[in-house]
């Protein structure tokens, strides 16, 4: 059986995963040795279980991105910090200097074009979290992969150790934050 | 003055004193003072005149009688009497009774053979209770600077030095570094300039030995620190003390007047050869101007923050010369050693911690003031015979000595010695003598969080362990006290502790993580007990804890 | 003055009595982390991260300040020192606002590279995120005080090399700060001659020209130095960039 692999997308830009796109011609080398089981793009609506390795975008910034890190954590063996933002909290955490009703304030009202109010469906909205958190901070995390976004070199990289059974440990050429 | 104006001196004063049938005595330290000594100060005053006793009877003010808790209290000299809770009333019933009718008010009296008395040994507190504060003419007479005339006429400086490390005096602010070793290195060093200084800036939370004995003793200092300006070849000297003690600076600057008059201070002291100035520089309140360094770059007028050592203060210090620097408790035992010589102070105490200690016992106790003890006592004896033990009801569980630099003392090391190398055995220190007994009430969690709140507050920040370190002990303490924290946090925890004790600059980082770490070594389970349980997760087996963090969420 | 031999990392080296263990090792290739220190300007010993261990003491020692006796044992690289080292950097990156888009670009931050250097994938302790201001007022620089490291090069070179003691430290602990003479604009400053000292010693981008590009924000830190020995020694040598 072919290791399940998953890729999620929190509170980021999904340029990390523009950047997994970025693999090119390797993509087709990957599709044969894993099954993606889960990831924004592929149109699976659950998180599967029994998971080997999910790679995860994004800051942990609202309540929907809470709950999928802790199922996310559930479900898989290894989890992987993917880019700045799932690592430091990157440019998603440059809102935490300010308080979270001025940040909805600014989004909401003072940006807004038509009809300016602070959303509460709750229900139906993901609510913001008081501040941004790298994933660390809400779940184990196994390994964090640097850079904003992280080159397709660096991903091609961990994705090859991880499938070969180790924890990938970045050479310095590839640590490197932004 | 020459050295026999001195005696004669404390030959008249002591002729006047012996007119008066009764000295009553109040208590106008700073503790007493704000239960309203003022007052009964007033009315005893009234009532003496109303009576006509003012021929019979002196009233004084003098220094710390001990039993600050108790206060304000009265003491009668003649007939020796402590009363506690005095007011203006009872004030009145003093007069009139005791003093007018022989009759003691036994609702206030205090018994002087209480073990809180009887077991002291008093050093650097003798002339509390004795004498009025505010008079060099008192001092003099309780044999004050007679210490100083003999060094200047019967002693060198080298034997001055060797008297002092004879007798195995060690530093009282805390870290007891032998002070004649201190003063030798001094007096040896090769410069045009020498300088005296007395640490008085006493920061830890809860402590005030040092306010006690400028505000009732201020002589002793100034005496202390012209035989140590004497004996290293210095002419100058500084009290840095800090602005929250306003009553000690004023008493310092009236004894200081006093001294300079008399010509116990300034040019030619007892017209010998010897000149030596003091002078008062105020600190504004940073507790890390209590570190020596800082201390000396806040008395230049810099900033209050500290230097990598060596050089050391002695080798290098204020305005790059060679520098005395010690405590305010350290200066007050100079004088009696001189007078009563080293062998008499080396039998008090340990071998390896001659002499005294004075503590100030705070917290769940019930006897707080200020204790003098012989080095060695068992710790349980200051806390059980002379505090009196917990309050009914509750039990002992720890004593926290050292200030936010030491470590909490739990029931199974109650018999102790108090000395330095003991205490540092169970993680604390003797520190400048703050002692606070906590009982089983008292969360240890939030013992140390409220230690590390103060060393977070008064970090310099020039370190980054210490300016970030102690900031990130708070937090995780702070999420261990509201059970968010899991096992991983406890761990790192306690790696950030070991980093900012063993890579700090200065003693203030070092010591900053004693009350966690001693915590953690005696009331480990008072931890653990707050930690999140950690949730089995994953499908390999880990353990992953879960932190929700929802609940922040507005 | 007497030549002492002493050992780093198991190798015997000689020095002059009184040059520092960091000299030493700087004049042999060893490495050792710094921030805080810069040669020409006085040493601190305010970073730590040169702390190495000496065999006899428990404590451990700054290199940059202290001095090697005779036959002294020194480790500049073990274990501990390395996880203490992390943590220094852990500390830092948690206490500003770190997220910069200039030096991950041209790789000019020594706080960047010293990050690099202990392997921080990611940091255990919570970003305190705090509120900094922006000192934009300079006709020619800024200071942004999210990006401090609060090593004070600046205020050490504008008082010991250039003489105008514009820069200095206000605040304590967390809450410390550099504020230009008391705490008035830098634009405002007279004391300031605009001589850009202080600019070319920052280790991070806090201090930066206007107007530069990403990739011209560069700092000329060996620059310092060659004015010192040119005043001191009237040598008018370009010494090569040292190992930071």
């Amino acid at each position: 059986m072919k290791p399940r692999v998953a890729t999620a997308w929190l509170g980021g830009c999904s340029g990390c995963h523009m950047s997994f796109l970025d693999l090119d011609e390797r993509l087709i080398e990957l599709a044969d040795k894993i099954d993606l089981v889960y990831s924004p793009i592929a149109d699976v609506k659950e998180f599967p279980e029994n998971v080997d390795v999910t790679l995860v975008e994004g800051a942990v910034t609202n309540s929907e991105n809470e709950e999928l890190a802790h199922i996310i954590r559930k479900n898989s063996r290894l989890v992987v910090a993917f880019g700045d933002c799932a690592t430091t909290g990157n440019v998603t955490a440059m809102r935490n200097p300010f308080k979270l009703e001025d940040v909805e304030k600014r989004a909401y009202i003072e940006l807004a074009d038509k009809n300016p109010r602070i959303p509460d469906e709750y229900v139906t909205i993901a609510q913001l979290l008081n501040i941004a958190h790298p994933l660390h901070e809400i779940i184990k995390v196994d390994v964090w992969l640097h850079g904003c976004p992280p080159t397709a070199d660096q991903i091609w990289f961990t994705v090859n150790e991880l499938l070969q059974g180790k924890i990938p440990v970045l050479p310095p050429v590839y640590l490197r934050y932004g | 003055m020459t050295v026999e104006d001195l005696r004669e001196l404390a030959e008249k004063e002591q002729a006047r004193q012996a007119q008066f049938e009764h000295r009553i005595l109040y208590c106008s330290s700073a503790g007493c003072v704000s239960s309203g000594c003022d007052a009964v100060k007033a009315e005893l005053k009234k009532a003496i005149e109303e009576l006509g006793l003012t021929n019979k009877c002196e009233l004084l003010g003098t220094g710390c009688l001990g039993l600050c808790g108790e206060g304000p209290l009265v003491f009668v000299h003649s007939d020796p009497t402590l009363y506690q809770h005095v007011d203006a009333k009872v004030a009145r019933r003093i007069v009139e009774e005791h003093i007018g009718q022989g009759k003691k008010v036994k609702e206030n009296e205090i018994d002087l053979k209480d073990p809180f008395f009887a077991s002291q040994t008093k050093i650097v507190l003798e002339n509390m209770g004795k004498i009025d504060a505010e008079s060099i003419e008192e001092y003099i007479a309780a044999d004050g600077y007679e210490a100083l005339a003999k060094a200047l006429t019967e002693m060198g400086p080298e034997e001055v030095i060797g008297e002092i490390r004879k007798a195995g005096l060690r530093g009282r602010g805390g870290a007891g570094y032998p002070t004649g070793l201190k003063w030798d290195i001094v007096r040896k060093g090769v410069s045009d300039q020498k300088y005296v200084v007395c640490n008085a800036d006493e920061g830890d939370p809860g402590a005030f030995m040092d306010r006690s004995v400028l505000e009732g003793d201020p002589h002793r200092v100034l005496e202390g620190m012209a035989i140590a300006g004497y004996a290293v070849g210095a002419n100058q000297g500084y009290i840095y003390a800090r602005a929250e003690y306003p009553l000690a600076i004023e008493r310092l600057k009236t004894a200081i007047k006093q001294a300079e008059k008399l010509g116990l201070l300034g040019n030619r002291i007892l017209e010998s050869q010897f000149n030596f100035r003091i002078d008062i520089r105020i600190g504004a309140g940073a507790f890390v101007c209590g570190e020596e360094t800082a201390l000396l770059r806040s008395v230049m007028g810099r900033r209050g923050r500290p230097k990598v050592r060596p050089p050391y203060p002695s080798e290098k210090g204020l305005w790059g010369k060679p520098t005395v620097i010690n405590n305010v408790e350290t200066y007050a035992n100079i004088a009696p050693i001189l007078r009563n010589g080293s062998a008499w102070f080396a039998g008090i105490g340990t071998q390896k911690s001659p002499g005294t200690k004075v503590f100030a016992l705070a917290g769940k106790i019930n006897r707080t003031g200020l204790v003098e003890v012989p080095m060695g006592i068992p710790l349980k004896k200051i806390i059980f015979d002379i505090g009196g033990g917990t309050p009914e009801g509750t039990e002992f569980k720890a004593a926290q000595t050292g200030g936010p630099s030491g470590g909490c003392i739990p029931k199974e090391h109650l018999d102790l010695p108090v000395d330095y190398e003991s205490l540092q055995t169970v993680g604390s220190i003797m520190g400048s003598g703050g002692m606070i007994i906590m009982d089983n009430t008292s969360d240890m969690v939030d013992v140390a969080k409220y230690f590390m709140d103060f060393c977070m507050d008064e970090s310099c920040g020039k370190c980054i362990p210490c300016r970030v370190g102690t900031k990130h002990i708070y937090t995780l303490l702070e999420k261990i006290v509201n059970r968010q924290a899991t096992e991983d946090d406890f761990a790192l925890l306690k790696e950030l502790c070991m980093m900012v004790k063993e890579t700090s600059l200065c003693g203030l980082g070092q010591a900053a993580p004693n009350p966690v770490l001693s915590t953690i070594r005696f009331f480990n389970e008072e931890y653990i007990s707050k930690l999140k349980p950690a949730t089995t997760f994953n499908a390999t087996g880990e353990e992953h804890s879960p932190v929700t963090v929802a609940k922040e969420v507005k | 003055m007497a030549v002492i031999t002493f050992i780093i990392d198991d190798e015997q080296y000689s020095a002059q009595e009184g040059v520092t263990i960091l000299q030493v090792a700087r004049d042999n290739k060893i490495h050792i982390p710094t921030l805080c220190y810069l040669d020409g300007l006085s040493t601190l010993g305010a970073c730590r991260l040169c702390v190495v261990e000496i065999e006899g003491s428990p404590k451990l020692f700054p290199a940059c300040t202290t001095k090697p006796t005779e036959n002294m044992v020194v480790r500049t690289n073990t274990e501990k020192l390395k996880k203490y080292r992390r943590i220094i950097v852990e500390l830092l990156a948690s206490e500003g606002n770190h997220q910069c888009a200039v030096c991950v670009v041209n790789g000019h931050c020594q706080l960047q590279d010293l990050a690099y250097e202990v392997g921080l994938d990611h940091v255990r302790f919570p970003y305190l995120f705090p509120k900094k201001s922006l000192d934009a007022t300079h006709k020619d620089f800024v200071m942004d005080r999210n990006r401090c490291v609060l090593c004070t090069r600046c205020v050490r070179v504008c008082h010991e090399v250039e003489g105008a003691h514009v820069w200095d430290i206000s605040g304590r602990g967390i809450h410390c700060e550099i504020i230009a003479d008391l705490n008035q604009p830098w634009g405002t400053s007279a004391n300031c001659t605009s001589c850009g000292k202080c600019v070319s010693v920052c280790p991070t981008g806090a201090l930066f020209e206007k107007g530069a590009s990403v990739g011209e924000m560069q700092k000329e830190h060996d620059f310092i130095k060659f004015i010192v020995t040119a005043r001191n020694k009237h040598e008018w040598v370009h010494i090569a960039p040292e190992d930071e």
